[in-house]
């Protein structure tokens, strides 16, 4: 295998440079399963898709570049750490595990996302969250340091996206919770009603908010060195759908 | 408000024959009949009929007759019955009209207009009873070359599915159809060596064991969707879009998402299970690609992947799209496809019929040189063996049967299946009604099904003197046309009876 070598703690480093993601992604699964490292770091990553998506059962992916679409996608239990951009479809259809974004991402980042973590140190594109799912305690959640584009949270039918607005940044995306039938959206400063999806009603965060709320900021916080304290002090309004049938008024029986 | 509608269905009793039996009113889920205290006898409220004939089939005594009511509105071609009864109805709802199963309207039915060849003297036919017929077919993109050394194949196959007879149960999902249902089709389609297909439903964990058998289901809900179900499957289906609702999502209304059902959808109890238009990840061929290739990264190319749209008029561009995305499979659902619920006026004016769909994609994905890299598969409106060796012969590698199948399970096509009360035991959530079906006889009622339209197909294709399905594949000098213009016949591809 070339281009790998072991160094101390249980640490693979692989040069992805030149290799075709069907190919990286191959050796990826052979390393884990031949090698059960804590850790496996793929350094010059140039697009290579679907990184981590075969890989099941706990195990570090540090990636220094820029991995392609769906990182993540399918993914059951790894731990992602992007040190650079993640593109679309990060955490697609993911089922448990963390991704943690030193950077911002692409569209349609934690798409039906079923279980595990997504942190995100600035921003997102459009549609994030999407159709995101939960069950019973299997509730995933998406924490993103700045703000996203549009229609975040549109058809969310669980999970909880806490958008933090970092370093004053204003919030303009609009349509977000279209659609909205389940889940929790945390957002730290304003939006407009406009903004909002027609499904969705606005509230405070009540007790048990402030304790998804706490947990989920002091993880970001750890991954990316801010101040949990200073940022819980919010203001924090809580997004929750309206009803859980959204579409049922619209039919004749 | 006072509706102005009467009655769509007569409740007729013969009180001569009926014998205060009851079952009747056990029978209805719609609770049409009840006995009245007072006059001591069984009666009925005609107007929650909904015509499905489980009470008179049920009925001992023969009793009962239910037939449409006559509703003897002044004749009018324009102002028809129906056109008058969905008006009104959205005048006092203002909803959008539901509906379930294939659309009732005449749209052309092209089997009918197509007759198949036979062998005479210059072509001896051959004796399914004494030789040997092949019906055996293999989903899944091939090779444009064979590369053999030494004897031995050196070229990488892509992943095949192996189906003893060209049919498959098409997308019926568990949510929609009760327990009993998918039970009786997994076990089916397991002993007659064919698949279904879990529809966007997911697989219940009680028949993990049928996974082999089980086309699997990536839509966009993507319910259920997770490692396991997508590696304890024969293949992979995405589905873009169904022939009965072509561009639309659809919401399993939240009162069939029971107990079960949220385990296996992944969803809570009770909420509407909502599966977007469009799949939001695919806005493009480009997008579409990326998700057949990360269900392909997910399980280790080791299964075919299909792509599932509604037949639509661009169809033909559309599928060398996705052969070119990747797929391994092409399915194409025509305009009289089933379906649980829809809004009737999309299930009833949107798409194309699947005869024209199929041959059009074929005739395409030939001229382009691709035809070998994925297989087609044929939905919406199969009805017979008929249907099924003329979709083989414009071009179709196998078909999918829904309707056929629901019926072959006791579905009398009352077209309630939104309603979440099946008298049948089919669409429903209802323990009460779904432990109407026995999966050990519904299974032989499908597993008969599909053996007798098997034999059918060998003794047609015998009469054509042709001993194996694959000859048939696109053969279309084995059909005709009948009363059909010259457009139909060219898209069609094929001539006119006598010529
Ligand atoms: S709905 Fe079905 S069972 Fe009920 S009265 Fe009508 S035909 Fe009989
Ligand atoms: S499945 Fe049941 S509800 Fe649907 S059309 Fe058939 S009998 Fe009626």
């Amino acid at each position: 295998m070339k281009g790998i070598y072991l160094s101390k703690n249980g640490r693979v480093v692989v040069d992805a440079k030149d290799i075709y993601y069907r190919d990286l992604n191959r050796l990826l699964q052979k390393i884990f399963v031949e090698r059960h490292p804590k850790v496996i770091e793929l350094r010059n990553v140039t697009g290579q898709r679907y990184i981590g998506t075969r890989i099941r059962g706990e195990v570090e992916i540090d990636i220094f570049g820029t991995p392609g679409s769906d990182l993540g996608a399918f993914m059951d239990g790894p731990t992602i750490k992007v040190f650079g951009n993640a593109q679309d479809g990060c955490g697609n259809t993911m089922n448990s595990g963390r991704i943690i974004v030193y950077g911002h991402a692409g569209d349609i980042l934690g798409m039906s996302m079923r279980g595990g973590k997504i942190f995100v140190k600035t921003d997102i594109g459009y549609r994030g969250a999407i159709h995101m799912k939960e069950y019973k305690e299997k509730i995933p959640v998406i924490v993103v340091g700045g703000t996203s584009q549009d229609f975040l949270g549109e058809y969310m039918a669980g999970g909880v996206v806490i958008l933090l607005g970092l370093n004053n940044k204003s919030h303009r995306a609009t349509f977000i919770g279209t659609g909205m039938h389940g889940g929790r959206i945390f957002i730290r400063g304003r939006v407009e009603d406009y903004q909002l999806g027609k499904e969705v009603g606005l509230e405070e965060p009540n007790e048990e908010d402030r304790k998804v709320l706490e947990e989920n900021i002091t993880e970001f916080c750890t991954y990316f060195g801010y101040e949990p304290s200073e940022i819980l002090k919010g203001p924090f309004i809580k997004l929750y759908p309206k009803y859980l049938r959204p579409y049922g008024r619209l039919y004749a029986y | 408000m006072k509706s102005f509608l009467l009655p769509e269905f007569l409740v007729e009793r013969d009180e001569n024959r009926c014998i205060q039996c009851k079952v009747c009113i056990t029978q209805c889920g719609f609770e049409t009949h009840y006995f009245d205290e007072e006059l001591g006898r069984v009666m009925h409220k005609e107007e929650r009929c909904v015509g499905c004939q489980r009470c008179a089939v049920f009925c001992p005594t023969n009793a009962l007759i239910i037939r449409p009511h006559p509703w003897n509105l002044r004749p009018h071609a324009n102002w028809t019955k129906e056109r008058y009864y969905d008006l009104t109805k959205q005048a006092e709802t203002g909803g959008v009209i539901l509906v379930g199963s294939g659309t009732d309207k005449p749209h052309r039915i092209y089997w009918d207009h197509i007759v198949l060849n036979a062998s005479q003297v210059t072509n001896p036919s051959i004796d399914p009873l004494r030789e040997p017929m092949e019906l055996r077919t293999y989903l899944g993109s091939k090779p444009d070359a064979l590369e053999i050394k030494d004897g031995e194949l050196e070229t990488e196959l892509p992943p095949q599915v192996k189906l003893e007879t060209p049919i498959l149960f098409s997308a019926l999902s568990f949510g929609a159809i009760s327990y009993q249902a998918q039970e009786s089709l997994a076990r089916a389609a397991k002993e007659v060596g064919i698949l279904f297909n879990t529809g966007e439903g997911g697989l219940p964990q009680s028949l993990k064991e049928y996974g082999k058998y089980a086309i699997v289901q990536c839509a966009s809900g993507r319910f259920g969707v997770d490692l396991d179900y997508l590696e304890n499957s024969a293949m992979i289906e995405i589905k873009i879009g169904q022939g009965a609702k072509p561009g639309i999502g659809g919401h399993l209304p939240g009162e069939k998402v029971s107990e079960i059902v949220s385990r296996t959808r992944m969803i809570p109890k009770g909420t509407d299970a909502i599966s977007p238009a469009p799949q939001h990840d695919i806005y493009s061929i480009e997008d579409l690609s990326t998700l057949i290739y990360a269900l392909k990264e997910a399980t280790n190319y080791k299964k075919p992947v299909a792509v599932k749209i509604a037949a639509v008029h661009n169809s033909a561009a559309i599928a060398t799209g996705i052969v070119r995305a990747g797929a391994d499979v092409v399915v194409l659902d025509g305009l009289r496809g089933g379906t649980g619920a829809a809004p009737k006026i999309i299930r009833d004016n949107v798409g194309i019929p699947i005869e024209l769909a199929i041959a059009a994609v074929d005739t395409r994905l030939r001229e382009e040189g691709i035809r070998n890299r994925a297989s087609v598969i044929a939905a919406g409106g199969i009805r017979c063996s008929a249907d099924v060796i003329k979709a083989i012969a414009l071009g179709a590698d196998a078909v999918y049967i829904g309707t056929a199948a629901l019926v072959a399970m006791g579905c009398t096509l009352c077209q309630k299946c939104y309603t979440g009360i099946c008298n049948w035991g089919i669409c429903t959530q209802d323990p009460k009604l779904a432990k109407r079906l026995n999966p050990d006889i519904t299974t032989e009622r499908l597993v008969n099904l599909v053996k007798a339209w098997s034999n059918e197909i060998k003794e047609m294709l015998g009469g054509m003197g042709i001993n194996s399905v694959e000859s048939l594949r696109g053969n279309r000098l084995q059909l005709r046309g009948i009363g059909l213009a010259d457009w139909e016949l060219k898209v069609l591809g094929i001539k006119g009876a006598g010529e």
